[in-house]
């Protein structure tokens, strides 16, 4: 048990209190994130081990609440927790209580009866994971609330562009699609701007919110300045949100004629993005998609790692020092 | 159009306190003795007799307050609010009066309706109640009430507060019959088609926090449209909670043409900008929405120049379990008859921003004008009306302040400046502390 001892002796004595939570971006600094992605890029190496499985939080419970659904995060955090040996448990809102009318904060106050280490939760309301912080003793990871935050699809983000680039700093990130409805849109804009890069969002009028400027980035409809990016981040176009008469766009297919990305529309070497699930024709052309240039798969992969670092890092009373990789390789 | 229990007028003098009437140019340390319920003398060591002594010694004596503008949620939501408690936590204030919204389930579209209200109020009311009739059927915006019959049945004023009358026609209608009723008209500015699904102000803060919005532009529209009409028809009107600077900006200049229009404004939107909803927290979620900075500046400089005619507090009582959800889940609304002195006193009076004398009018006179009722005066021969303040009192606010039945203050935890220690309404002692 080699990994253990090494896990061990990186660990730093418990100078900045942890972090309890882990619901915004908003409320973690450039020294948060840099510990992050080193503690996420240790697991890395782990996970090449042909045992993948760290002891590091035995015994420790984490319960996933999932109000929405999911594939990649709910399989992830699910699986992040399993690596790290914890104890796991899902909740969903069909077949639960929440079928039945009962409010979030009694089904919270319910799963905090079990003492909970961690609650990871995805909520179709913005606050919602402060609301279950509140009545709850366990450490909050938000999953999702809304179209406000989803804070670790952000920083698996940086870390795949961080891994692909060698850095954050002054990377040009375009961010194309609907940035109205998109949680992924908001939590990436302050992770970037937060580690130095810049960012352009493009899309159409009504789907670029009034003011995003404020948020530190720029703003265009012009599809064409894309090409000006280091990596071209495609949002999901949600269907959805495009029925009913709303007249965000006249129709998808003028979406796709006007915003969608093409081959065509990108320059070579250009990195694409997605954070999934995607509509192929829609937002995104299929020869894109399936591109080598497309590090899509390579997001799926450094969600995992990233989450267990989160998990880590809310769990244990000293973040993992950044030299811990040269450890491990001795070990 | 005010009803209250029918109790015994006082005899009682308030000894000594600063009074201060900015409509009958009084400012003075004074005695004010009230005989049976009216005020009988002012001046200098006045003789008690056997009256209810009540110091006043470093304290101010102001015209008591009126609300034109509070959610009783009776009937239907007797859980929230009742008229005992709704004005109870009036008189807490320093209300001398207040009126009721229609909107409760049923809403108060009939005069059988109107009837049982105006009964329970005789029953039980604090300090005199007084009641808005609904304009349509339902609130339904598709039919008149029979506004005359509803009028002669004690309805104070008209409205759909809550919602907006969509139709044009229809809004031109209740302008026009309107007229045969003698009561105003008072509208909720709020184009359906620009707020739909909307939580919060659009601006920077929405595009961060990633609500849908709710543009000022929804009001502004709506409050064009009503002037245009108000001036056509030559009829006055009422305009509910202003909350964004072009609604201003187009009151000022309907009023310099001529448009009988009143307006009110909320303490809420006086303080507070969408910044504040950056905690979450449903307490500062209600309808319209805080707005930016820029609107608040607007909507105290409508206030000063006399654009805006009145302060309501919209006092919206919810129960505790349908606020305790996300900002998104939880409904429209706060309270705010306890606090909206104290909150006016250390936002706006204390920083300098407004004058003390016009904080005192548009919470007294202003308010009682926009629906023709008697204006709370500090004159001999007038009903004592009265609030006694301390203006140095500092306090936490706290649950255990409300008389209301609900606690969805914006003002939770915060300590503020300024509190009520008497109410004198309608001639009686209606509340101490």
């Amino acid at each position: 048990m080699a990994e253990i001892r090494v896990m061990r002796e990186d660990l730093r004595p418990p100078a900045p209190p942890p972090k309890r939570h882990f619901i915004s971006i908003k409320d973690i600094t450039r020294d948060d994130v840099e510990r992050l992605l080193a503690t996420a890029r240790t697991f890395e190496r782990s996970l090449e081990r042909e045992v993948k499985k760290l002891p590091t939080l035995k015994g420790r419970l984490v319960i996933n609440v999932f109000y929405e659904s999911s594939t990649r995060t709910s399989s992830s955090f699910e699986l992040a927790a399993k690596r790290l040996s914890a104890d796991t448990m899902s909740i969903k809102s069909s077949g639960s209580s929440v079928d039945k009318g009962e409010s979030l904060k009694d089904t919270a106050i319910t799963l905090g009866a079990y003492d909970p280490d961690v609650i990871v939760i995805r909520h179709p309301h913005i606050g919602a994971p402060q609301l279950v912080a509140r009545v709850t003793d366990a450490h909050i990871i938000n999953a999702g609330d809304g179209k406000h935050q989803h804070p670790t699809q952000a920083l698996l983000d940086l870390y795949t562009m961080r891994e692909e680039f060698g850095r954050l700093d002054g990377l040009h990130v375009a961010i194309v699609g609907d940035v109205l409805h998109s949680r992924v849109a908001r939590s990436l804009i302050q992770a970037l701007t937060l580690m130095g890069a810049h960012v352009t969002v493009v899309g159409p009028p009504a789907l670029l919110p009034r003011e995003i400027e404020t948020m530190g980035c720029e703003a265009t409809t012009d599809i064409g300045a894309i090409a000006a990016a280091d990596v071209v981040y495609i949002l999901r176009m949600q269907r959805e949100r495009m029925q009913e008469g709303a007249n965000y766009v006249p129709s998808l297919r003028e979406y796709t004629a006007r915003w969608g990305v093409t081959p065509e529309r990108l320059r070579a070497g250009q990195k694409v993005m997605h954070p999934g699930p995607m509509n192929r024709g829609v937002e995104i052309d299929p020869r894109v998609a399936d591109h080598a240039d497309a590090l899509i798969e390579t997001q799926v992969r450094a969600g995992l790692v990233t989450r267990m670092a989160v998990l880590y890092d809310l769990l244990t009373s000293g973040p993992v020092e950044v030299k811990t990789e040269s450890v491990l390789g001795v070990a | 159009m005010l009803f209250g229990k029918d109790a015994p007028r006082e005899n009682i003098v308030v000894r000594g306190a600063r009074v201060l009437d900015p409509g009958a140019a009084v400012d003075a340390v004074l005695d004010v003795r009230i005989d049976d319920g009216v005020i009988a003398a002012l001046g200098s060591g006045l003789d008690t007799n056997s009256h209810r002594v009540i110091e006043g010694d470093g304290l101010l004596l102001a015209p008591a307050f009126v609300d034109p503008h509070v959610h009783l949620r009776t009937p239907g939501r007797e859980d929230e609010e009742s008229i005992a408690s709704g004005t109870a936590a009036a008189a807490a204030g320093g209300y001398c009066a207040i009126l009721a919204m229609p909107n409760t389930d049923p809403v108060v579209d009939s005069s059988a309706t109107l009837g049982s209200l105006v009964d329970a109020a005789r029953a039980e009311a604090a300090i005199p109640v007084g009641f808005l009739a609904a304009i349509t059927k339902g609130q339904s915006g598709a039919e008149l009430t029979e506004m005359a019959e509803l009028a002669d049945a004690g309805a104070a004023g008209f409205t759909d507060d809550g919602v907006p009358v969509c139709s044009a026609g229809l809004m031109r209608r209740a302008l026009q019959y309107g007229a045969v009723t003698g009561r105003r008209i008072a509208l909720h500015c709020e184009e359906p088609t620009l707020s739909r699904g909307g939580h919060m102000h659009e601006g920077a803060v929405s595009a961060e926090l990633g609500f849908t919005g709710y543009p000022s532009v929804a009001e502004s529209v709506m409050v064009e449209r009503d002037l245009s009409l108000a001036a056509f028809e030559r009829r006055p009107l009422h305009l509910l909670h202003l909350s964004a600077w072009e609604s201003v900006q187009a009151l000022r200049r309907a009023r310099a043409e001529g448009v009988q229009a009143t307006a009110e404004v909320t303490p809420h939107h006086l303080c507070l900008t969408d910044e504040a909803v950056r905690s979450l927290d449903p307490n500062v979620k209600m309808n319209p929405p805080l707005r930016s900075a820029s609107d608040r500046t607007a909507l105290i400089e409508g206030l000063k120049d006399g654009t805006i005619t009145a302060i309501a507090t919209d006092h919206a009582p919810h129960a505790r379990h349908e606020k305790d959800v996300p900002f998104e889940a939880a409904p429209f609304g706060v309270t705010g008859l306890e606090t909206a002195f104290a909150a006016l006193y250390t936002h706006l009076v204390e920083p300098g921003l407004v004058p003390l004398e016009t904080v005192l009018e548009r919470m007294s006179a202003g308010a009682a004008r926009a629906y023709g009722l008697d204006e709370p005066r500090v004159a001999v021969g007038a009903q004592a009306n009265l609030v006694l303040l301390d203006l140095h009192a500092a306090y936490t606010v706290s649950e255990d302040l409300f008389r209301s039945r609900s606690v969805n203050s914006w003002l939770l935890g915060e300590t503020v400046k300024g509190k009520v220690r008497a109410t004198i309404a309608a001639g009686r002692l209606a509340y101490s502390s």
